[in-house]
This record gives structure tokens, C-alpha cells and sequence, in this order.
């Protein structure tokens, strides 16, 4: 797979696995296209080329099995929703168009709001929960969509100690109920402890397997350490020779 | 003085449908933050609108609406794409296309005027009073009809795609992964959009009719933090504009001392009235208002010069048992002021304190009860302060003093669970109970 923004590659054959059932952390700089990769998966953004497969089927066959949790950044907080409207959201793709909610979804909701600890923030209006809150609706709100496999976009961004605590209980249970789930992460510190396989990404698939043989020095070294600057330059050809 | 007539209620019932049909598209418009949208689509119509009409030779109704329904999606898909790949941000973009499709407008209007009776005025302003005369015979005007069946489509619209927009409007990448299209809501909110502000225009006209898409779901932001509440204050917002707006155009001048037989033009009155409420709920709003805020802040500040005082009393009461303290000192004590003198009647009133003589104050039974759980809290928090904090014991009052009165019986609980059975904080004086 190959995704380009404006002709200009930001990830280059992108030829990847995801092991069933585990953790993965997609680890890497600014601008290594962890985010895009994630988009691209879900066909938010284009790809330029390649395909990709949900167990042996495109995504559109597969959407029911597929959970995202955006960046927090991503939605206005202002938004005129409680806690419970926004988790409650997961749940539209299993309703029928211009058909409510119904109750059933409603407790599916709640149900969620508990498991990441803010049952009693329920009927709150989202701006005035805290951040770590907030991304916390955002997981109750991809659990109750009960995916198969679930790509989250930096879910331990800017968040308090009780909430990372609470997310990585919560990828544990995910993982003990069978489910498979890609984390784009930045704290390299953690991944050893969070992670079971890794995905070093800068441009390219660096290195890809589990966190005790990938996540080494050499390979950290060889992802964060200078670009590649080949891959960089013909990025910018052929960006160039779209314009020209 | 003249009469209402049923001119009159023609002309407030008009101006409501326009007003209610443009504020339930535009409250979504408002929490997308396309507002500008709102403005560009209802001056972009206008080249849709001329080119059907001097297709068709006539201003039927539904040629006018294919016209602008083209055009409204045009200018959608036109502004994303320049926003796209024209570098520009999505203002610029908006600007791009709407002015450049407007001036075409007025060219291609100039030209049909020069067949056909259109008036590129009535396009711009609307021609709301002109609107009753159909009614003489007793029939129903075309525009009522016409803006009847457009907040039919859009009570229609925001009821069944309720869910879906609102997804769409909070998070529109969610509504794509689960199969809800985005897009497709995108364009059939703009496709409403043009339908309404086309409707809208003969009564107000296609400047006026921003301000009935985007007020009064600005207004009803400030009053609500629910999306079903905000479209309905919207609505009710947007129909008590259009009463009040031709009340004001019709009576105004004559309220104000003016010759009672001159009348405003109720479109434009009708739009100044959406200001004067958004004005009115930005200032009044319950929690968003300035002056909701203002409230908030100066109760708050009481209440702490309140606690301060049964704070200070209990304190003294600490060395000198039953004794009165001088009102002037306990003033000078809290800093003086206005606040200050509002603090100790409204102490006073509440029998929290009572006066001992003329210069002295006491506390009451009731009042000691309030002082006593103040004292509490600001020593347990002192205690844990230094426990947890290594500040020097001189650094301990001053927090503690801005902590006491948030502190909740039950935090105080946990405090006191925290610290153990010390009953005396950092200081050595006792913690009471």
C-alpha cells in the first residue's frame, strides 16, 4: 500500500500483518505517517495504490468488524452532546437510517461509560469533562461498537496517570476477549510494558514482529535517526514533477 | 394610526415560516462551524435562479428551486475543491466562489429583467409586504405556500436524519468508518440550505435570510448545552423574531414619538430583532451570559468573605471564650469594602452572627456549627499540605485559606482518613470536630 498527499508519498509500500489477538503499538517520528496509515486502513484518505483486507475481505464488506478511536483533537468538545450522547454514537452503525437510538443502545452505552470508570459523568455536557475524560468517552464510545480489531490514534495523548491506567486495563481486556488492537503511540518508554508486537514505522514499514525481538536499539535507532534521506528526496521529485 | 389588518398577519405569518424553515438547517450550519456557508450558498443561488428563468420564461416554483439546488451543490463541491488543491484556506475559498457566482447572478438578472418582470431588489431585500396582496381574493400567496412546504421538507429532514447529522456534525471521520456517509450529509444539508434561503427570499430577501440561518442557532447555543433543545430554542427564537420584528416595523415609529403612520420594513426588522435577542441572551444566558457569570462571581466572592468572617470569629472565640469581637476590626480583617458590609448583613440576617452591643459581633449557635466545619477543613488541609507537600510551616496558611471553602464533608472525610487521628494540625492547634 502506498498513500500520497498531493503526489507526495508520506508512506511508501506499506506491506503489513496485523498479528490476530495481540497489542500492536505503531511506533514512530512526527511525520512518519502513523495517523495516515491508520486513515488509509480505514479509507479516510485515499491510497494511491495497494489494497487492504479486513480477514480476507475489503473494508466496506467489513466495517462492522472494525473500531477507531480519533485523536481527541480531532472533534470540537463544544459540541452540544452529554457523555452519553457521544458513546451512544457507537452504536449508529447498527442502527437503521432515521431510526433513534433505542434503549437497548442506550444501556449498551452506559454499560461502556462504566467499564472506563465515568458512569456517574453520564448526563454531563463533554466540554466539561477533562481531557483524560474525554478520551475515555472516546474508548466507551469504540467499545460499544464491540469490534473485532481496533485502531486508536494516540489514545495515552495528553492524558492524566488514573486514565492511562484505565486504557491499559482496558487494551488488556480487549486482548483477553480475543480482540486485536493497533495503538498509535509516542512514549517510548511504556511500549515494552503495553505492547506485545510493535510496528516501527518512518515513511516505510521499519521493523514489524514482536516487542521483544523488534523494539531494539538498532531499530529505534534506524526509525527515529536521520530520515531516510534517499526515500525523502524522491518524495520530493516526484511531488516536484506533479507540479511541474 | 393604521389598523392591523389581515396584511399584517399575512406578513408575521410569512416571516415566521421563513424565519423557523432557516433556523433548524442553520443550527447544523452553526455546529459545523460553516456559517459562512450558510451565506455563500444564499448568494450563490442567485446565477441558478436567473439561468432557470430565462430558460423557462417564468418564476414557477420549481424551476427557481432545480435552479438553485444546481448551484448550491455547485458552490459546495466548488468550495472543497478549492479549498483542496487552490492552497487557500476554506474562507478564502468560500469567498472565491460565492462573490465571483453573485456577480454573475446580477449580470444574468439584469439581462432576464430586460423580458421579463424580475426585480434584482426584491431578489436582494425580498419583498415582504408585497407578499398579502395575492391574499385579497382569499387565496393563500405563492411565497407562503412555497416557504409552507420548505419547513415541511426541513422539519422533515432534521426528524429523520436527526441522528445522522448530529453524528456527522460532532464527528464526521466516526460517521464515515461506520458506514454513514459524511459526504452525503454534507450535500443534502447544502442541498436544504439552498431550497430554504430560495423559499425565504421573496419575504426577506437573500442578504436578510443569513441572519435567519445562523442567529438564532447562535442564540440558542448560549442557552442550552442540548442539540434537541437547540434546535428547538432556535426555531421558537427564530418564530418570536418574526412577531416581534413586524410589531416593531409596524408600531415602532410611532412607540418612539415618530409620525404613527410610518412603518419599517418588517424583513429587516425582523433580522435586527434575531440580533437583539442573541444580544439579549449574550449578556442574560443562565451560564453563558455575561451577566450570568458576573452573578456567579460576585455570589462566590460573598459566600468566601462570609466563611472568612466565621472563620476569624471562631478563631477569636479560640482565645477569648464568649467574647465579642469589634465590627471594625472583623471589617478591617476580611478587607473592608462594599462586598464586605454585604457579607455581615447578609450574616446577620441569616442569624449566623448576632450583634453583642453596638460595636460587637458574636457568633450564633448556628453560626459557630458553619465556623466550626470551616476551621476543620482549613486545618485538615494544612495537615495534609505538610504532609505531602515539605512546605515550610509559614507557607501552609495561605492555601489552606483558598482550599476551605470548596472542601465537601466528604473530601474532609478522606482528608481525615489520610492524616490519621493527629487532631492538632501543623501548627499545634487543635482540628475540631
Amino acid at each position: 500500500m502506498t498513500v500520497a498527499y498531493h503526489r507526495k508519498p508520506v508512506l511508501w509500500d506499506i506491506d503489513y500483518a496485523i498479528p490476530e489477538g495481540q497489542l500492536v503499538g505503531i511506533i514512530g517520528p512526527n511525520g512518519a505517517g502513523k495517523s495516515t496509515l491508520i486513515k488509509a486502513c480505514l479509507d479516510l484518505v485515499p491510497r494511491a495504490s495497494g489494497s487492504v483486507c479486513f480477514y480476507g475481505k475489503s473494508y466496506r464488506q467489513q466495517r462492522q468488524l472494525v473500531g477507531y478511536v480519533p485523536q481527541r483533537e480531532s472533534v470540537d468538545w463544544d459540541f452540544p452532546a452529554s457523555a452519553l450522547d457521544v458513546v451512544t454514537m457507537g452504536c449508529y452503525g447498527k442502527i437503521p437510517w432515521c431510526l433513534p437510538p433505542r434503549k437497548k443502545h442506550k444501556d449498551a452505552a452506559r454499560h461502556a461509560l462504566d467499564q472506563v470508570g465515568l458512569s456517574e459523568y453520564a448526563s454531563r455536557q463533554i466540554s466539561k469533562l477533562s481531557g483524560g475524560q474525554q478520551q475515555r468517552v472516546f474508548l466507551a464510545r469504540a467499545l460499544v461498537q464491540d469490534a473485532k480489531i481496533y485502531f486508536m490514534d494516540e489514545p495515552f495523548a495528553g492524558v492524566d496517570a488514573a486514565t492511562e491506567t484505565a486504557i491499559v486495563a482496558l487494551l488488556r481486556e480487549l486482548k483477553q476477549r480475543g480482540r486485536t488492537v493497533l495503538v498509535v503511540h509516542h512514549d517510548l518508554q511504556t511500549v515494552p510494558e503495553y505492547f506485545d508486537h510493535v510496528l516501527l514505522l518512518n515513511m516505510r514499514v521499519v521493523a514489524a514482529g514482536p516487542t521483544s525481538k523488534v523494539f531494539t536499539q538498532e531499530n529505534l535507532q534506524k526509525t527515529y535517526g536521520g530520515r531516510l534521506t534517499l526515500l525523502a528526496e524522491a518524495a520530493e521529485a516526484i511531488a516536484r514533477s506533479g507540479q511541474g | 394610526m393604521t389598523e392591523w389588518s389581515f396584511v399584517d398577519d399575512w406578513m408575521v405569518f410569512v416571516g415566521m415560516l421563513a424565519a423557523v424553515s432557516c433556523a433548524l438547517p442553520g443550527t447544523f450550519l452553526v455546529l459545523r462551524k460553516m456559517s459562512l456557508m450558510g451565506d455563500a450558498i444564499s448568494h450563490a443561488v442567485l446565477p441558478g435562479l436567473a439561468i432557470a428563468f430565462l430558460i423557462t420564461h417564468s418564476r414557477g416554483a420549481l424551476p427557481m428551486f432545480i435552479g438553485a439546488v444546481v448551484v448550491g451543490v455547485l458552490t459546495a463541491v466548488g468550495t472543497q475543491l478549492i479549498a483542496g488543491y487552490g492552497k487557500v484556506e476554506s474562507g478564502a475559498a468560500i469567498g472565491v466562489v460565492f462573490s465571483v457566482l453573485f456577480a454573475l447572478g446580477l449580470v444574468l438578472i439584469r439581462q432576464a429583467t430586460d423580458h421579463v418582470d424580475l426585480d434584482p431588489g426584491c431578489v436582494l431585500y425580498g419583498n415582504l409586504s408585497q407578499i398579502p396582496l395575492e391574499a385579497i381574493d382569499g387565496d393563500i400567496p405563492q411565497a407562503a405556500i412555497n416557504l409552507g412546504l420548505a419547513l415541511l421538507l426541513n422539519i422533515l429532514f432534521v426528524g429523520l436524519f436527526y441522528k445522522e447529522l448530529k453524528l456527522c456534525a460532532f464527528d464526521p471521520q466516526l460517521a464515515t468508518t461506520l458506514g454513514i456517509n459524511a459526504n452525503l450529509m454534507h450535500y443534502l444539508l447544502m442541498i436544504v440550505v439552498a431550497v430554504t434561503t430560495v423559499a425565504s427570499f421573496e419575504a426577506v430577501g437573500s442578504i436578510l435570510v443569513i441572519a435567519m440561518l445562523i442567529v438564532p442557532a447562535a442564540t440558542a447555543r448560549l442557552l442550552t448545552d442540548h442539540l434537541g433543545w437547540t434546535l428547538a430554542l432556535a426555531a421558537g427564537l427564530a418564530a418570536g423574531s418574526a412577531v416581534l420584528g413586524h410589531v416593531f416595523a409596524f408600531r415602532g415609529p410611532g412607540w418612539l414619538g415618530f409620525d404613527p403612520n410610518l412603518s419599517l420594513n418588517t424583513a429587516a426588522m425582523i433580522a435586527v430583532m434575531t440580533g437583539v435577542l442573541f444580544f439579549l441572551a449574550f449578556l442574560f444566558a443562565p451560564r453563558y451570559g455575561i451577566v450570568g457569570r458576573w452573578v456567579q462571581r460576585v455570589r462566590l466572592s460573598l459566600q468566601i468573605i462570609r466563611e472568612d468572617m466565621l472563620g476569624l470569629l471562631y478563631r477569636w472565640n479560640e482565645h477569648r471564650p464568649g467574647e465579642a469581637m469589634l465590627e471594625s476590626d472583623l471589617m478591617r480583617a476580611v478587607g473592608r469594602g462594599t462586598l464586605a458590609r454585604f457579607a455581615l448583613k447578609s450574616l446577620l440576617s441569616r442569624r449566623a452572627v448576632e450583634r453583642a452591643s453596638t460595636s460587637g459581633i458574636l457568633l450564633s449557635a448556628a453560626g459557630a456549627v458553619a465556623a466550626t466545619k470551616l476551621v476543620r477543613g482549613h486545618r485538615l488541609w494544612e495537615g495534609y499540605l505538610a504532609k505531602h507537600f515539605n512546605l515550610p510551616l509559614d507557607h501552609l496558611h495561605e492555601p489552606a485559606e483558598r482550599v476551605e471553602h470548596y472542601l465537601t464533608d466528604e473530601l474532609g472525610e478522606q482528608l481525615r482518613r489520610d492524616l490519621g487521628d493527629v487532631g492538632e494540625d501543623p501548627h499545634g492547634r487543635q482540628i475540631p470536630e
